[in-house]
């Protein structure tokens, strides 16, 4: 496997993506970036299979656009990561800002740990081919999955007493899912979401996530499959429907 | 249903003794005004919208239509509008939305603005006979050029220039997504400004790949529904825009009616079929100038400093201090969007009351840039109801770089202004996903007269800079001198820098 090294100590985020870029250009299969610290847009608008390896917290707007290649952060990542990302994949051993998955349209966020306020936002989909998964391991902030048009979200609520405690949970959705763990109280729900029951079937299709989560981050995904979820959903298609008439 | 029905809107009549009953306008009308009932043709006026298409279409002109044809207690106060507005609320209790620009009647200041022309102290130009320079590059210009002298002593340029749009002339068609429109009105006008030299916007529904010949003269949209933007996308586009605001609507977000989504445009925004497409009233990854300039710069980033990056903002009270903010962002040019622009559905509360006409606008915007000695580092352009040459030479002389029509654009496809686009069932085949409606726009014809437009244009512009002694559009641009105020009040030409007739 051709190993590429970047130290980017003090480094701009434009030649440190030319940099990216150029190693990718070159064949690398991974890329080792060192002494990270706040650079934006790493992997920005990047395509390939490669697996680029982040040592420290990068800026906001990670994978940014990117459509094909795996971020590992060992740290924790600003704001909006997986920004209208298009496939690929971030892991991040930590927490992250807000916006994570802002308007994603394909691929996989993991976050061990917390996201800020409106994660999963806009997220879309398109049938099975491109169907966006943002897992937090955590809790999220108000405003989790508004407005998502496809795609899933789940969160775990490692390590807390209830996984969210925050409101909006997707006020306006009109497609996909939010996955929560444990109960949810009703009051956390925005406008045009609903409850509905997690299934022995829904458990069928998301353990294949919970497990490749649970692999990214040693954790042992026994303790999460089970049926002890509250899966959220559109109340209907056309949640604005019913706030207009026509002229 | 105690309060009854509203007066029908128009009142369609057939002269029986000019119909040769060839049964074109049943055909034609998507709206089922027509239908045959043995053999007379039967009219239902309510359902008519005025599009006009029947009209159009009979061999025999011997449709007519009356608008408004039962009157109401006449009153200045309470207008037909104001009552039915009411009524329509009393029903539903809800929000009323509309299609096309705004439909109030309120002054124009355009048509309160005139042009000059040269008479005997200096000639004016016969652009028949001398070059008119209309050629406009829309983009960044460095603030000073640095020249490097090489060994053999010849002088080369050291500045690093910025990515320009060039356009052979100064009229773009503006952003109108597939969607709203049929994929055959976007084919018709990005073959007509691949042929004149000019720019189309994709608005924010994707970029078809029917388009990708036509990329180089796209401007690809990312608006807060992100809809259709990948890194293909991007890199496809020969510019890209970020759109804030748009003047039919200001402070709210984009929606495309149920009715339109279909497998296609499904697609596309990657939302399921017959949902609303929402786009939500902030950018949510934008909540503060500084995160505008992280999304330009995540923009260039990801095409490598290649493209230029426009932001479009909706003409609103704090345009001009807004527009500063933007020029001092890595923005390469602001799109200002006057409170006439025109929508596929908007809340009419919007269309109609929110924000300030372009030409204010402009003036303003192009003022407060030249204050702060950053005018000549970004280009402006402008849009919301630009409908005529004399409209856009106007909007140059206040100080538009450019212009971006999209109604206009509309009108040379067919458009009649019926403004019923959200009803997916447009009968000219521009604001309808309807399969046999769509084809009824002939993209080859329709590009031929969105050109003669674009071309008519050209001419007109070159012919009043000509008569005006001028032979480049650089010597019209931001030249207030050139126009002078008809009716307009003081505080008015104040903004707008322009002297009152006779001055
Ligand atoms: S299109 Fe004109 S001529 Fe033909 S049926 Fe209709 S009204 Fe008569
Ligand atoms: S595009 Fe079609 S529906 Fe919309 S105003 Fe024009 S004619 Fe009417």
């Amino acid at each position: 496997m051709k190993t590429v090294r970047i130290d980017a100590k003090g480094m701009h985020y434009t030649p440190l993506n030319q940099k990216i870029r150029a190693a990718v250009a070159d064949g690398a299969e991974e890329i080792i970036l060192d002494n990270i610290l706040g650079q934006r847009f790493i992997g920005d608008g990047l395509r390939g299979n490669v697996r680029i390896t982040i040592n420290g917290v990068p800026g906001g707007d990670l994978g940014m656009f990117m459509s094909g290649p795996t971020c590992i952060v060992n740290g924790n990542a600003e704001h909006a990561p997986g920004n209208t990302m298009d496939s690929g994949m971030l892991v991040i051993h930590g927490s992250a800002g807000d916006a994570v998955a802002h308007g994603m349209r394909g691929g996989k966020v993991f976050i061990k740990n917390n996201i800020g306020y409106r994660g999963g936002i806009h997220m879309k989909q398109y049938e099975v081919e491109a169907r966006p998964i943002l897992v937090v391991g955590g809790t999220a902030h108000s405003f989790l999955g508004e407005y998502m048009a496809g795609g899933l979200v789940l969160v775990l609520g490692i390590g807390k007493e209830k996984a969210m405690t925050d409101r909006g949970i997707g006020s306006g959705i009109h497609g996909g899912e939010i996955i929560i763990r444990g109960d949810v109280d009703d009051y956390l729900l925005g406008v045009g979401a609903k409850k509905f029951e997690f299934t022995e079937s829904d458990l069928e299709r998301i353990s294949p996530v919970i497990k490749s989560f649970c692999e990214h981050f040693d954790l042992d995904p026994a303790e999460f499959l089970d049926t002890n979820y509250t899966r959220i959903g559109p109340a209907s298609s056309r949640p604005f429907a019913s706030k207009y008439v026509w002229e | 249903m105690t309060l009854g029905s509203v007066p029908p809107k128009f009142k369609v009549t057939i002269d029986r003794d000019e119909c040769m009953d060839c049964g074109r306008c049943i055909e034609n009308c998507s709206y089922g005004v027509y239908r045959r009932e043995g053999d007379r043709i039967l009219i239902e006026s309510r359902k008519c919208t005025a599009c006009l298409r029947c009209v159009s279409m009979c061999p025999r002109d011997a449709i007519t239509l009356t608008e408004k044809p039962v009157d109401y207690r006449s009153h200045p106060l309470w207008t037909r509008e104001a009552r039915e507005d009411i009524i329509n609320q009393a029903r539903s209790g809800k929000i009323i939305l509309s299609g096309m620009g705004n439909a109030r009647d309120l002054p124009v200041i355009y048509d309160r603005l005139l042009l000059d022309a040269c008479q005997v102290t200096n000639p004016s130009i016969d652009p028949l006979r001398e070059p008119m320079e209309l050629r406009t590059y829309i983009g960044k210009k460095p603030s000073k050029l640095k020249f490097r002298k090489t060994e053999s002593g010849d002088v080369e340029l050291d500045t690093k220039l910025a990515p320009n749009l060039k356009l052979d002339t100064p009229i773009m068609i503006g952003h109108m997504s597939f969607g709203a429109i049929s994929l055959n009105s976007q084919l018709s006008m990005a073959k007509a400004v691949a042929e004149t030299g000019t720019f189309m916007g994709t608005g924010e529904g994707g970029l078809h790949k029917e388009l990708y010949p036509y990329q180089d003269h796209m401007i690809v949209q990312v608006a807060s529904g992100r809809f259709g933007v990948n890194i293909d996308y991007l890199e496809r586009g020969a510019a890209i825009e970020i759109k804030i605001g748009q003047g039919a609507k200001p402070g709210i977000g984009g929606h495309l009616p149920g009715e339109k989504v279909n497998e296609e445009v499904s697609k596309t925004r990657m939302i399921p079929l017959g949902s609303d497409a929402i786009s939500p009233a902030p950018h949510h990854d934008i909540y503060s100038i500084e995160d505008l300039v992280q999304l330009i710069r995540s923009l260039k980033e990801a095409t490598e400093w290649k493209k230029p990056v426009f932001v479009k903002i909706a003409a609103v009270h704090n345009v001009a201090p807004i527009a500063a903010g933007i020029a001092r962002s890595s923005a390469d040019a602001v799109v200002i969007d006057g409170f006439r622009g025109g929508t596929g559905a908007a809340p009419k509360v919007f269309r109609d009351h929110v924000g300030i006409p372009i030409e204010a606008a402009i003036a303003s915007v192009d003022q407060k840039l030249r204050d702060q000695g950053v005018r000549n580092e970004i280009s402006i352009i402008a849009s919301g109801g630009i409908r005529s040459s004399a409209d856009l030479a106007k909007s140059i002389a206040l100080g538009a770089d450019a212009v971006y029509v999209g109604t206009a654009a509309l009108v040379a496809l067919g458009c009649r202004v019926c403004g019923n686009c959200y009803r997916n069932l447009c009968p000219w085949g521009i604001a309808t996903q309807r399969p046999d409606l769509v084809s009824r726009l002939d993209p080859e014809a329709g590009a031929a007269q969105v050109s003669n437009l674009i071309h008519g244009w050209t001419l007109e512009l070159s012919e009043l800079m000509g008569a005006a002694g001028i032979n480049s559009i650089e010597s019209l641009r931001g030249n207030r001198d050139r126009l002078r105020g008809y009716m307009l009040d003081e505080g008015m030409l104040k903004i707008l820098d322009v002297l009152p007739a006779g001055a």
